[in-house]
Protein backbone atom coordinates (compact mmCIF):
# COMPACT_ATOMS: atom_id res chain seq x y z
CA UNK A 1 0.00 0.00 0.00
CA UNK A 2 1.24 3.44 -0.89
CA UNK A 3 -0.33 5.25 2.06
CA UNK A 4 -1.11 4.36 5.66
CA UNK A 5 -3.93 5.43 7.92
CA UNK A 6 -2.99 8.75 9.49
CA UNK A 7 -0.69 9.87 6.67
CA UNK A 8 -1.02 13.54 5.81
CA UNK A 9 -1.70 13.82 2.10
CA UNK A 10 -2.31 16.47 -0.50
CA UNK A 11 -4.84 15.93 -3.26
CA UNK A 12 -3.24 16.96 -6.52
CA UNK A 13 -4.25 20.31 -7.91
CA UNK A 14 -4.42 18.94 -11.40
CA UNK A 15 -7.01 19.62 -14.09
CA UNK A 16 -6.82 16.96 -16.78
CA UNK A 17 -9.75 16.88 -19.20
CA UNK A 18 -12.28 14.06 -19.24
CA UNK A 19 -14.08 11.94 -16.70
CA UNK A 20 -12.40 12.45 -13.29
CA UNK A 21 -13.53 11.18 -9.91
CA UNK A 22 -11.79 13.81 -7.83
CA UNK A 23 -14.25 16.66 -7.32
CA UNK A 24 -12.88 20.13 -8.05
CA UNK A 25 -13.57 21.42 -4.56
CA UNK A 26 -10.96 19.14 -2.97
CA UNK A 27 -8.17 19.55 -5.51
CA UNK A 28 -5.07 21.08 -3.91
CA UNK A 29 -6.43 20.47 -0.40
CA UNK A 30 -4.70 18.54 2.36
CA UNK A 31 -6.14 15.91 4.65
CA UNK A 32 -5.44 12.70 6.49
CA UNK A 33 -5.86 9.13 5.26
CA UNK A 34 -8.85 7.73 7.18
CA UNK A 35 -8.86 4.23 5.69
CA UNK A 36 -7.81 2.12 2.77
CA UNK A 37 -10.85 0.87 0.85
CA UNK A 38 -9.25 -1.70 -1.45
CA UNK A 39 -8.07 -1.85 -5.05
CA UNK A 40 -10.53 -0.91 -7.76
CA UNK A 41 -10.55 -0.67 -11.51
CA UNK A 42 -9.79 2.90 -12.48
CA UNK A 43 -13.13 4.55 -13.39
CA UNK A 44 -11.28 7.26 -15.30
CA UNK A 45 -10.20 4.53 -17.75
CA UNK A 46 -13.40 2.46 -17.62
CA UNK A 47 -15.31 5.55 -18.70
CA UNK A 48 -13.67 5.34 -22.11
CA UNK A 49 -14.07 1.63 -22.71
CA UNK A 50 -10.60 0.61 -21.43
CA UNK A 51 -10.33 -2.26 -18.98
CA UNK A 52 -9.50 -0.09 -15.96
CA UNK A 53 -6.18 -1.79 -15.22
CA UNK A 54 -3.89 -1.45 -13.46
CA UNK A 55 -6.25 -1.26 -10.52
CA UNK A 56 -5.87 1.76 -8.28
CA UNK A 57 -5.70 1.87 -4.51
CA UNK A 58 -8.66 3.74 -3.12
CA UNK A 59 -8.37 5.72 0.10
CA UNK A 60 -10.77 7.72 2.20
CA UNK A 61 -9.31 11.11 2.99
CA UNK A 62 -10.59 13.24 5.86
CA UNK A 63 -10.36 16.97 5.31
CA UNK A 64 -11.41 19.61 7.83
CA UNK A 65 -14.17 21.92 6.61
CA UNK A 66 -12.06 24.95 7.54
CA UNK A 67 -9.35 23.67 5.15
CA UNK A 68 -11.93 23.50 2.36
CA UNK A 69 -13.79 26.70 3.05
CA UNK A 70 -11.94 29.49 4.90
CA UNK A 71 -15.20 31.14 5.96
CA UNK A 72 -16.86 27.88 7.03
CA UNK A 73 -19.57 28.34 9.62
CA UNK A 74 -19.54 25.51 12.11
CA UNK A 75 -17.24 23.63 14.42
CA UNK A 76 -13.50 23.54 13.67
CA UNK A 77 -13.75 19.79 14.10
CA UNK A 78 -16.31 19.35 11.27
CA UNK A 79 -14.96 17.24 8.42
CA UNK A 80 -15.57 16.11 4.89
CA UNK A 81 -14.56 12.54 4.07
CA UNK A 82 -14.29 11.30 0.52
CA UNK A 83 -12.69 8.66 -1.66
CA UNK A 84 -9.55 9.42 -3.62
CA UNK A 85 -7.60 7.06 -5.90
CA UNK A 86 -3.86 6.75 -5.27
CA UNK A 87 -2.79 8.59 -8.43
CA UNK A 88 -4.44 11.76 -7.13
CA UNK A 89 -2.60 11.70 -3.80
CA UNK A 90 0.83 12.83 -2.69
CA UNK A 91 2.30 12.35 0.73
CA UNK A 92 3.24 15.47 2.59
CA UNK A 93 6.95 15.17 3.40
CA UNK A 94 8.59 14.75 6.79
CA UNK A 95 5.76 12.72 8.28
CA UNK B 1 -56.52 22.70 -26.62
CA UNK B 2 -57.09 23.45 -22.95
CA UNK B 3 -57.46 20.83 -20.30
CA UNK B 4 -61.14 21.68 -19.98
CA UNK B 5 -61.88 21.06 -23.64
CA UNK B 6 -60.27 17.65 -23.29
CA UNK B 7 -62.25 16.77 -20.19
CA UNK B 8 -64.79 14.05 -20.36
CA UNK B 9 -67.35 15.18 -17.80
CA UNK B 10 -69.26 18.32 -16.92
CA UNK B 11 -67.37 21.02 -15.07
CA UNK B 12 -69.86 22.55 -12.73
CA UNK B 13 -67.68 21.77 -9.73
CA UNK B 14 -64.49 23.29 -8.33
CA UNK B 15 -61.24 21.79 -9.52
CA UNK B 16 -59.23 20.50 -6.63
CA UNK B 17 -58.46 17.17 -8.23
CA UNK B 18 -56.64 15.92 -11.31
CA UNK B 19 -58.39 14.41 -14.28
CA UNK B 20 -56.42 11.31 -15.24
CA UNK B 21 -55.33 11.38 -18.84
CA UNK B 22 -56.36 14.96 -19.48
CA UNK B 23 -53.15 16.75 -18.49
CA UNK B 24 -51.22 17.63 -21.64
CA UNK B 25 -47.83 15.91 -21.71
CA UNK B 26 -45.46 18.86 -21.96
CA UNK B 27 -42.22 17.03 -21.13
CA UNK B 28 -40.24 16.41 -24.25
CA UNK B 29 -37.65 13.67 -24.19
CA UNK B 30 -34.37 15.20 -23.09
CA UNK B 31 -30.99 14.81 -24.75
CA UNK B 32 -29.56 12.41 -22.13
CA UNK B 33 -32.76 10.42 -22.00
CA UNK B 34 -32.50 9.88 -25.74
CA UNK B 35 -28.83 8.91 -25.44
CA UNK B 36 -29.65 6.39 -22.69
CA UNK B 37 -32.50 4.96 -24.74
CA UNK B 38 -30.30 4.67 -27.84
CA UNK B 39 -27.58 2.98 -25.82
CA UNK B 40 -30.05 0.53 -24.34
CA UNK B 41 -31.41 -0.35 -27.78
CA UNK B 42 -27.90 -0.89 -29.14
CA UNK B 43 -26.92 -3.15 -26.23
CA UNK B 44 -30.04 -5.22 -26.76
CA UNK B 45 -29.56 -5.33 -30.53
CA UNK B 46 -25.95 -6.52 -30.10
CA UNK B 47 -27.05 -9.14 -27.59
CA UNK B 48 -25.00 -7.72 -24.69
CA UNK B 49 -28.10 -7.59 -22.52
CA UNK B 50 -31.66 -8.61 -23.14
CA UNK B 51 -34.73 -6.45 -22.67
CA UNK B 52 -35.74 -8.85 -19.94
CA UNK B 53 -32.39 -8.31 -18.12
CA UNK B 54 -33.11 -4.59 -18.07
CA UNK B 55 -36.65 -5.12 -16.88
CA UNK B 56 -35.56 -7.56 -14.18
CA UNK B 57 -32.94 -5.15 -12.85
CA UNK B 58 -35.47 -2.33 -12.72
CA UNK B 59 -37.87 -4.62 -10.94
CA UNK B 60 -35.16 -5.52 -8.40
CA UNK B 61 -34.33 -1.84 -7.76
CA UNK B 62 -38.00 -0.96 -7.39
CA UNK B 63 -38.43 -3.78 -4.89
CA UNK B 64 -35.84 -2.29 -2.50
CA UNK B 65 -36.99 0.17 0.09
CA UNK B 66 -35.86 1.84 3.33
CA UNK B 67 -37.46 -0.93 5.40
CA UNK B 68 -34.42 -3.03 4.47
CA UNK B 69 -32.02 -0.47 5.86
CA UNK B 70 -34.18 -0.12 8.97
CA UNK B 71 -33.86 -3.85 9.65
CA UNK B 72 -30.08 -3.53 9.48
CA UNK B 73 -30.07 -0.63 11.95
CA UNK B 74 -32.48 -2.31 14.36
CA UNK B 75 -30.33 -5.44 14.31
CA UNK B 76 -27.25 -3.36 15.10
CA UNK B 77 -29.05 -1.72 18.04
CA UNK B 78 -30.06 -5.07 19.52
CA UNK B 79 -27.03 -7.21 18.68
CA UNK B 80 -23.65 -5.79 19.73
CA UNK B 81 -21.68 -8.42 17.83
CA UNK B 82 -23.56 -7.70 14.62
CA UNK B 83 -22.98 -3.98 15.13
CA UNK B 84 -19.26 -4.58 15.48
CA UNK B 85 -19.19 -6.61 12.25
CA UNK B 86 -21.34 -3.99 10.51
CA UNK B 87 -18.93 -1.18 11.34
CA UNK B 88 -15.89 -3.30 10.42
CA UNK B 89 -17.18 -4.55 7.08
CA UNK B 90 -20.59 -3.24 6.07
CA UNK B 91 -20.76 -5.19 2.81
CA UNK B 92 -20.19 -8.53 4.53
CA UNK B 93 -22.47 -7.81 7.48
CA UNK B 94 -25.49 -6.78 5.38
CA UNK B 95 -24.83 -9.85 3.24
CA UNK B 96 -25.52 -11.94 6.37
CA UNK B 97 -29.04 -10.47 6.40
CA UNK B 98 -29.49 -11.31 2.75
CA UNK B 99 -28.82 -7.90 1.21
CA UNK B 100 -26.35 -8.09 -1.68
CA UNK B 101 -24.39 -4.89 -2.38
CA UNK B 102 -23.70 -5.76 -6.02
CA UNK B 103 -20.67 -3.98 -7.45
CA UNK B 104 -20.37 -1.41 -4.68
CA UNK B 105 -19.20 -1.76 -1.11
CA UNK B 106 -20.94 -0.50 1.98
CA UNK B 107 -19.41 1.59 4.73
CA UNK B 108 -21.57 2.11 7.81
CA UNK B 109 -20.79 5.26 9.78
CA UNK B 110 -21.91 5.51 13.38
CA UNK B 111 -23.48 8.54 15.02
CA UNK B 112 -22.33 9.01 18.60
CA UNK B 113 -22.84 11.66 21.27
CA UNK B 114 -19.88 13.51 19.69
CA UNK B 115 -20.28 12.88 15.97
CA UNK B 116 -23.09 13.26 13.44
CA UNK B 117 -22.72 11.75 9.97
CA UNK B 118 -24.41 12.85 6.77
CA UNK B 119 -24.24 11.42 3.25
CA UNK B 120 -24.12 13.12 -0.13
CA UNK B 121 -22.83 12.35 -3.61
CA UNK B 122 -21.56 15.56 -5.18
CA UNK B 123 -20.66 13.99 -8.54
CA UNK B 124 -23.98 12.27 -9.26
CA UNK B 125 -26.40 10.48 -6.95
CA UNK B 126 -24.61 7.42 -5.56
CA UNK B 127 -26.80 5.96 -2.87
CA UNK B 128 -27.00 2.56 -1.14
CA UNK B 129 -29.92 1.52 -3.36
CA UNK B 130 -29.82 -2.15 -2.46
CA UNK B 131 -30.62 -1.33 1.17
CA UNK B 132 -32.57 1.96 0.86
CA UNK B 133 -34.24 1.73 -2.54
CA UNK B 134 -34.17 4.63 -4.98
CA UNK B 135 -32.90 7.97 -3.68
CA UNK B 136 -35.41 10.76 -3.00
CA UNK B 137 -35.49 13.68 -5.44
CA UNK B 138 -33.90 16.09 -2.97
CA UNK B 139 -30.87 13.79 -2.65
CA UNK B 140 -30.33 14.07 -6.41
CA UNK B 141 -30.94 17.83 -6.56
CA UNK B 142 -28.03 20.09 -7.44
CA UNK B 143 -28.88 22.23 -4.45
CA UNK B 144 -28.46 19.43 -1.89
CA UNK B 145 -25.36 18.07 -3.62
CA UNK B 146 -23.65 21.46 -3.66
CA UNK B 147 -24.72 22.72 -0.26
CA UNK B 148 -24.28 19.57 1.83
CA UNK B 149 -20.50 19.86 1.56
CA UNK B 150 -20.32 23.63 2.02
CA UNK B 151 -22.90 24.41 4.69
CA UNK B 152 -24.05 21.07 6.14
CA UNK B 153 -25.35 22.64 9.34
CA UNK B 154 -27.67 24.99 7.43
CA UNK B 155 -28.92 22.11 5.32
CA UNK B 156 -29.52 20.00 8.43
CA UNK B 157 -31.46 22.88 10.00
CA UNK B 158 -33.72 22.97 6.96
CA UNK B 159 -34.47 19.30 7.59
CA UNK B 160 -35.37 20.26 11.15
CA UNK B 161 -32.14 18.92 12.59
CA UNK B 162 -30.36 21.35 14.83
CA UNK B 163 -27.15 20.03 16.33
CA UNK B 164 -25.15 21.42 19.24
CA UNK B 165 -22.19 23.48 18.02
CA UNK B 166 -19.70 21.24 19.80
CA UNK B 167 -20.88 18.12 17.98
CA UNK B 168 -18.67 17.20 15.01
CA UNK B 169 -20.50 17.07 11.69
CA UNK B 170 -18.91 14.60 9.34
CA UNK B 171 -20.07 14.80 5.72
CA UNK B 172 -19.28 11.81 3.50
CA UNK B 173 -19.05 12.47 -0.21
CA UNK B 174 -19.91 9.19 -1.88
CA UNK B 175 -17.79 9.95 -4.95
CA UNK B 176 -16.32 6.58 -5.93
CA UNK B 177 -16.79 2.88 -5.14
CA UNK B 178 -18.18 3.04 -1.60
CA UNK B 179 -21.79 3.50 -0.53
CA UNK B 180 -22.72 4.81 2.90
CA UNK B 181 -25.33 4.13 5.51
CA UNK B 182 -25.63 6.10 8.74
CA UNK B 183 -26.10 4.10 11.94
CA UNK B 184 -28.08 6.58 14.05
CA UNK B 185 -27.96 6.63 17.84
CA UNK B 186 -30.75 4.61 19.39
CA UNK B 187 -33.25 7.14 20.79
CA UNK B 188 -33.67 7.42 24.56
CA UNK B 189 -36.70 5.61 25.87
CA UNK B 190 -36.44 2.69 23.44
CA UNK B 191 -34.33 0.48 25.68
CA UNK B 192 -35.71 -3.03 25.71
CA UNK B 193 -37.76 -2.56 22.54
CA UNK B 194 -37.95 -5.51 20.19
CA UNK B 195 -36.10 -5.51 16.88
CA UNK B 196 -39.45 -5.17 15.14
CA UNK B 197 -40.49 -2.13 17.18
CA UNK B 198 -37.14 -0.49 16.54
CA UNK B 199 -37.33 -1.17 12.78
CA UNK B 200 -40.52 0.90 12.66
CA UNK B 201 -38.83 4.09 13.93
CA UNK B 202 -35.79 4.05 11.63
CA UNK B 203 -36.52 6.32 8.69
CA UNK B 204 -34.82 6.70 5.34
CA UNK B 205 -33.74 10.26 6.15
CA UNK B 206 -32.18 9.14 9.44
CA UNK B 207 -30.06 6.62 7.52
CA UNK B 208 -28.91 9.35 5.10
CA UNK B 209 -28.12 11.44 8.16
CA UNK B 210 -30.33 14.47 7.62
CA UNK B 211 -32.52 13.72 10.61
CA UNK B 212 -32.54 11.75 13.86
CA UNK B 213 -34.90 8.87 14.63
CA UNK B 214 -37.65 9.66 17.14
CA UNK B 215 -39.07 7.24 19.69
Amino acid sequence: MMFSVGDRVRIKDSHPPGHRRTPYYVRGKTGVVERYCGDFKNPEELAYGFDGTPKRELYRVRITQTELWPDYEGSDSDTLDLEIYDHWLEKIGGQ
Amino acid sequence: MTTDERGTHDHDHDHDHDHPGTTPDVNETGYYELMAEAMKELLIEKGVVSADDVRRNLEFLDSRDPAEGARIIARAWTDADFKKRLLEDGTKAVGELGFPMGDAELIVVENTSDVHNMIVCTLCSCYPRTVLGLPPDWYKSKSYRARAVVEPRSVLKEFGTELPSDKTVRVHDSNADMRYLVLPEQPDGTEGWSEEQLTAIVTRDAMVGVTLPQA
